[in-house]
């Protein structure tokens, strides 16, 4: 997520592959250096969507589709 | 993240297009048919979840209402009485409101104490307007928000 831009590709790869994996820990880590959270959106059991918080790339489901990206929260 | 140099009517209008999409993709038909209609989503509540014996299972006692830009409206899922507004903001440039609508989904869905711990809590009205968030409840009681079949 992004001011006045909505939704911009940061990388994507096959996990599998350890050239692209790389990357993407490295574009994962960067994001979070900018003070971004990370979350990966989930299918829970009776159809309920939800979203796990991740902090380390090791922690994405190694069969997640997506990860987003989106500004650390703040009292409004 | 870098600064928006400028607005960009047309840019913002990309972007909350873009973002639509990327909400739409997340959150399930139900939620996604009651922002497409009203332009909030419902999420209950995941702490202090209490067993009912007619779903035999457990039922949230409070539920939150996500509206953009506005703050999360928290209330009790039984007698629908109010409890307060969670202030919160993303970042401290504009998203597009459909982003701010699923950054405050993201995180009550995977952190609610989290979110929660970081709001600026006020008693309902100092931000929202109570009678338009119980006109929202009463529509989500009579099914008004449910998606079209």
């Amino acid at each position: 997520m992004r001011p006045g831009y909505g939704e911009v590709l940061i990388a994507e790869g096959d996990v599998e592959d350890a050239e692209q994996e790389r990357e993407l820990i490295a574009a994962f880590r960067a994001q979070l250096e900018l003070g971004m959270w990370a979350a990966v959106p989930v299918r829970e059991q009776g159809g309920r969507r939800a979203a796990e918080f991740v902090k380390r790339f090791e922690d994405v489901p190694r069969d997640a589709e997506r990860v987003i990206f989106f500004p650390r929260a703040a009292g409004g | 993240m870098a600064a928006v140099d400028a607005y960009d009517a047309e840019r913002e209008e990309r972007a909350e297009e873009r973002a639509r999409e990327l909400l739409r993709s997340c959150v399930n038909a139900e939620e996604w048919a009651t922002y497409e209609t009203h332009g909030l989503i419902r999420v209950y509540g995941q702490a202090d979840r209490r067993p009912t014996a007619r779903q035999g299972s457990r039922a949230a006692p409070y539920a939150y209402l996500i509206y953009p830009h506005k703050p999360i409206v928290v209330y009790a899922v039984e007698s629908g009485r109010l409890l307060g507004e969670y202030c919160v903001a993303f970042g401290s440039e504009r998203l597009p409101a459909s982003d701010d609508v699923l950054a405050k989904w993201l995180a009550l869905t995977s952190d609610e104490r989290g979110l929660i711990a970081t709001a600026n809590v006020h008693p309902i009205g100092r931000q929202t307007d109570p009678e338009r968030v119980r006109r929202d409840l009463e529509r989500l009681a009579s099914g008004a928000l449910e998606p079209r079949r």
